[in-house]
């Protein structure tokens, strides 16, 4: 944090000016970087607020906005995804775009926003890309099959502290898209390991934990993403703070699964009905 | 407008299972013929999504968000109650029922709240057994707290992150019929109208918010969980996207609107730091456990740093005022208290709109008491947070507080069967009105948001859709879909063709500021009458200067931000005219000139009943309706905190 701030608003509070290098893509063009400058930026602003004010000043100006994905601006939603200055969400860590404040820059600073880069999540305008891909894992297998009403009473299952609080550790996971945007090889696998390490320790994710893990997998290759070999930036961006072992954990449980599979495997096709 | 509640008969402990006796049902060959339209995918969308594909139907559900995790439940952080009496603390479903009558402050719908006690205890069933990962005790089982002045210990949670666990377990149900194919999931999709065939709710129309593509969809039942309505007030805790639009809407097409002026706003939030704020955060309420709220006694002192404040010229004008609640006096209280102190010129903090918004609640009496890593461990992440936000430390100064809207209790008129007065429209979740009166509890939204999507809605929808029967769904290309769908294309074209001077975002502030103003924590009718003038001007206004950039054939979000605040003008005015036409004070509903030395002064003889607004057309004013509220089990009693 830098404290050389000269400018004051009318409210006798720190501004910026910044000069901001802003990534524009309409559908079915590649895309450049536009240069805009922004001034009274007051430094209690969160970043997602200061683009509010690019956005302004371009309307004022007749110019198209950049579109850019949020919602919840608390941290929790996972929707805002912005690359500023090569990091996912902003070089703070364990906070979203949206919880990042401009009294973490500098002023006359240049900054950089991009969208995630990522084959699976292809740019649909500016800064906002599509994360589809991530529900298509969920809906492989990212469940414990329940149907409404056949729950037994909620005592009957017993599970240890220790074992709830490293389920919600790995639930924490808010599907934002950081950890495949910030990889060399965009892996989703800090994302899967999460669900699948929430799941698969779990007494209620049992019978399913195989079968999961093997379709949440493939999905996740079929999608495009790439395959962990270790850099560990996801980790360093992940604004929920999921550690790398979860893909450890992931990495198990597949190796688990496919064994079993092998010694399952009757020689025969499978049959329909499971 | 007719307003049957359909209320069973029969004492209130047995009207839902008797109810439910003689629904009708869909043969199970049936039911996959049937089309079901859900819009929402927070905790009631993709619970009934989720059942409804569970049992067979066809459905098609939609959400502007990226994906249907995104919804605000998420952000909901205390917990959810449920009437299982884990803690031998003598709660009942009966108990459940009690205090959010009560709680309510005799405004809710008595059928319903007793209903919604009893399926409490199913929901935390069902999210245990999908993996919702609860807080637990050592011996394994599920542990309980106190939350929101309850008596007893009901609230289950999982972090300070109950909402987001419980959707993402919604989510998991809804991703596995998703990925089975039974359910349709349509993202960044936004509803803009409802198509009325016959006089009954046959489908919506979108539009697609990457392509701009503007569609109609039938069905032969609509289902809206498309959560409330507190973005009227610009800045709230409410997520970006949350809008009223889906609902106002339906109301445009003859639904009636319950209730608007019953706004929940909660106590400790951060205060707003600048004109160019988007969002309050909420800070849990749990901090008022160990802070003490005060502001300066005199007006000179609001600019120095609170350590240069002796003792002696502090107000702790809580402890003061409400001496056996203190600093832990109810939501509603507590809220009003600040904005009086701030109003006398005490506030602290930034100047924000030539005012200090702000109180201060100290910590530094519980650290020297406790020791700082006490407080440490009790409320570690919220002084992290607070100072990620403001930049301050909470353990060297005292934290700035204000409050801010959260919740709205009101929302689309329905009856016992969640249906509205439109016939085929069921409204679930946060955006009915039936279940929390003029004042919604802690820990009370998570519950009716699942209750309604697991427990009724599945029931209820059921029951009329074996009584329309299969010959009832038209096509998209009978009249009344073009011509809703015409009406949507013509409203987008005028957005873009109106070459004004100002942006939607300048529109919704000036909005906010109005309704904040004249129809938040405390109104009065002078002030009411100001507003609806002060909302039309701005409303002629803005259709003549609102400026929209950007193109209709990709992601606009300035197109999207306009057609929200037009809705959200129109429907301000309908908030304060409720407002206007409350005569008394109930829950969040405080009329200044209805009260007892501060204490809200409801007048039961003249207003316990539900106001049902009907729409009369652009630019006309809606009419009142009522809805009595039969009392059969409950007594009418005084909430008192003193």
């Amino acid at each position: 944090m830098v404290k050389e701030h000269d400018n004051l608003d009318s409210h006798g509070e720190q501004t910026l000016s910044l000069r901001l290098r802003v990534w524009r893509q309409s559908r079915g063009t590649t895309g450049h970087f536009e240069d805009h400058a922004l001034a009274a930026v007051p430094t209690s602003a969160s970043f997602l607020e200061m683009m509010d004010m690019l956005n302004e000043q371009l309307i004022k100006e007749g110019k198209d906005t950049f579109a850019f994905d949020h919602d919840c601006r608390e941290g929790i939603c996972g929707m805002c995804s912005m690359t500023i200055n090569g990091m996912p969400h902003g070089p703070l860590p364990g906070v979203t775009t949206c919880q990042l404040h401009m009294r973490n820059f500098r002023d006359g600073e240049m900054i950089t926003v991009e969208p995630w880069r990522a084959k699976a999540f292809p740019v649909i305008k500016d800064l906002a890309v599509n994360r589809s891909a991530f529900d298509k894992v969920i809906q492989a297998g990212g469940f414990i099959t329940v149907r409404t009403g056949s729950a037994t009473e909620a005592n009957n299952t017993l599970i240890p502290k220790p074992v709830a609080d490293e389920a919600m550790d790995a639930a924490e996971c808010i599907g934002c898209g950081a950890c495949v945007a910030s990889c060399k090889n965009g892996s989703a696998m800090l994302f899967v390991g999460a669900k699948i390490n929430h799941l698969n320790i779990l007494p209620q994710g049992q019978p399913e934990r195989e079968r999961r893990t093997l379709a949440m997998v493939k999905t996740m290759d079929d999608a495009g993403f790439g395959n962990c070999t270790n850099y560990g930036e996801c980790q360093a961006h992940c604004p929920k703070s999921i550690t790398l072992d979860v893909i450890a954990k992931l990495n198990r449980d597949y190796l688990r699964a496919r064994v079993k599979e092998f010694f399952s495997s009757t020689g025969k096709p499978r049959k329909g009905g499971d | 407008m007719k307003l049957d509640s359909k209320i069973p008969a029969g004492p209130v402990a047995d009207k839902w299972s008797n109810h439910k006796a003689k629904m009708r049902l869909v043969n199970p060959a049936n039911r996959r013929k049937y089309h079901v339209i859900v819009v929402g995918s927070g905790l009631a969308g993709s619970a009934a999504a989720a059942s409804f594909a569970e049992m067979g139907y066809e459905v098609s559900c939609f959400c502007y968000q990226d994906s249907p995790r995104r919804a605000h439940s998420i952000a909901a952080q205390g917990g959810i109650n449920a009437a299982k009496n884990y803690q031998n603390d003598g709660d009942s479903v009966r108990r459940l029922f009690l205090d959010t009558i009560k709680g309510g402050d005799y405004r809710a719908r008595e059928a319903n709240v007793y209903r919604l006690a009893q399926v409490s205890t199913s929901i935390i069933d069902q999210c245990v057994a999908q993996g919702v990962p609860f807080a637990r005790e050592y011996g394994g089982l599920l542990a309980n707290r106190s939350f929101g002045g309850a008596q007893v210990s009901r609230t289950f949670y999982a972090r300070g992150q109950t909402g987001q666990q419980l959707l993402l377990g919604a989510y998991s149900a809804l991703s596995r019929q998703i990925g089975a194919g039974t359910v349709k999931m349509y993202t960044r999709h936004e509803m803009l109208d409802l198509v009325l065939v016959g006089g009954q709710a046959k489908g919506i129309v979108t539009r697609d918010l990457v392509t701009g593509e503007i569609k109609a969809w039938a069905s032969d039942v609509v289902v809206l969980c498309t959560g409330g309505y507190g973005n009227v007030f610009y800045l709230s805790t409410n997520a970006q996207g949350c809008n009223v639009t889906a609902t106002y809407r339906a109301h445009r097409r003859g639904a009636g609107f319950a209730n608007p002026c019953y706004t929940q706003i909660h106590p400790t939030c951060i205060p707003v730091h600048g004109e160019d704020q988007s969002k309050l955060t909420l800070m849990s309420e749990s901090l008022r456990n160990d802070g003490r709220v005060w502001v300066p006694k005199d007006k000179a002192d609001c600019t120095k740093p609170a350590s240069e404040i002796p003792e002696e010229r502090r107000d702790y004008f809580l402890e003061r005022k409400y001496p056996s609640y203190g600093n832990l006096a109810p939501r509603d209280i507590a809220s009003r208290a600040a904005k009086e102190v701030c109003d006398e010129g005490r506030g602290v903090g930034q100047m924000v709109d030539g005012k200090r918004l702000g109180v201060y609640l100290d910590f530094s009496a519980a650290i020297k008491r406790l020791g700082e890593p006490a407080i440490r461990e009790r409320y570690g992440n919220l002084f992290d947070m607070y100072e990620n936000i403001t930049g301050e430390n909470a353990y060297r100064q005292p934290m700035r507080i204000f409050p801010a809207v959260h919740y709205t209790m009101g929302g689309l008129w329905v009856d016992y069967n969640l249906q509205s007065n439109i016939p085929g429209l069921f409204v679930g979740g946060e955006a009915n009105f039936s279940d929390h009166g003029a004042n919604r509890l802690g820990a009370s939204a998570l519950m009716q948001g699942l209750a309604d999507g697991y427990f009724v809605l599945p029931y209820t929808v059921t029951d009329y859709l074996a009584g329309v029967g299969l010959t009832g769904r038209p096509s998209v290309d009978a009249p009344e879909f073009k011509a809703v769908v015409k009406e949507v294309q013509d409203r987008t074209q005028w957005f873009l063709n109106n070459k004004g001077n100002r942006s939607a975002r300048s529109y919704h502030k000036a909005l906010g500021k109005i309704v904040w103003e004249k129809c938040g924590m405390a109104r009065d009718k002078a002030g009411l009458e100001g507003a609806i003038r002060d909302l039309q001007a701005l409303r002629a206004d803005f259709w003549k200067n609102i400026l929209v950039v950007g193109s209709g054939d990709q992601l606009a979000p300035e197109l999207e931000r306009a057609g929200r605040v037009a809705d959200f003008l129109d429907f301000g005015i309908m908030m304060c005219l409720d407002a206007l036409h409350r005569d008394e004070s109930c829950g969040g509903h405080f009329r200044t000139e209805y009260q007892d030395a501060g204490e809200a002064q409801r007048n039961d003889d003249k207003y316990a009943h539900v106001a049902v607004w009907a729409w009369q057309g652009d630019g006309q004013l809606p009419v009142r309706h009522t809805e009595p509220l039969v009392y059969e089990d409950v007594q009418f009693t005084t909430r008192s905190y003193k």
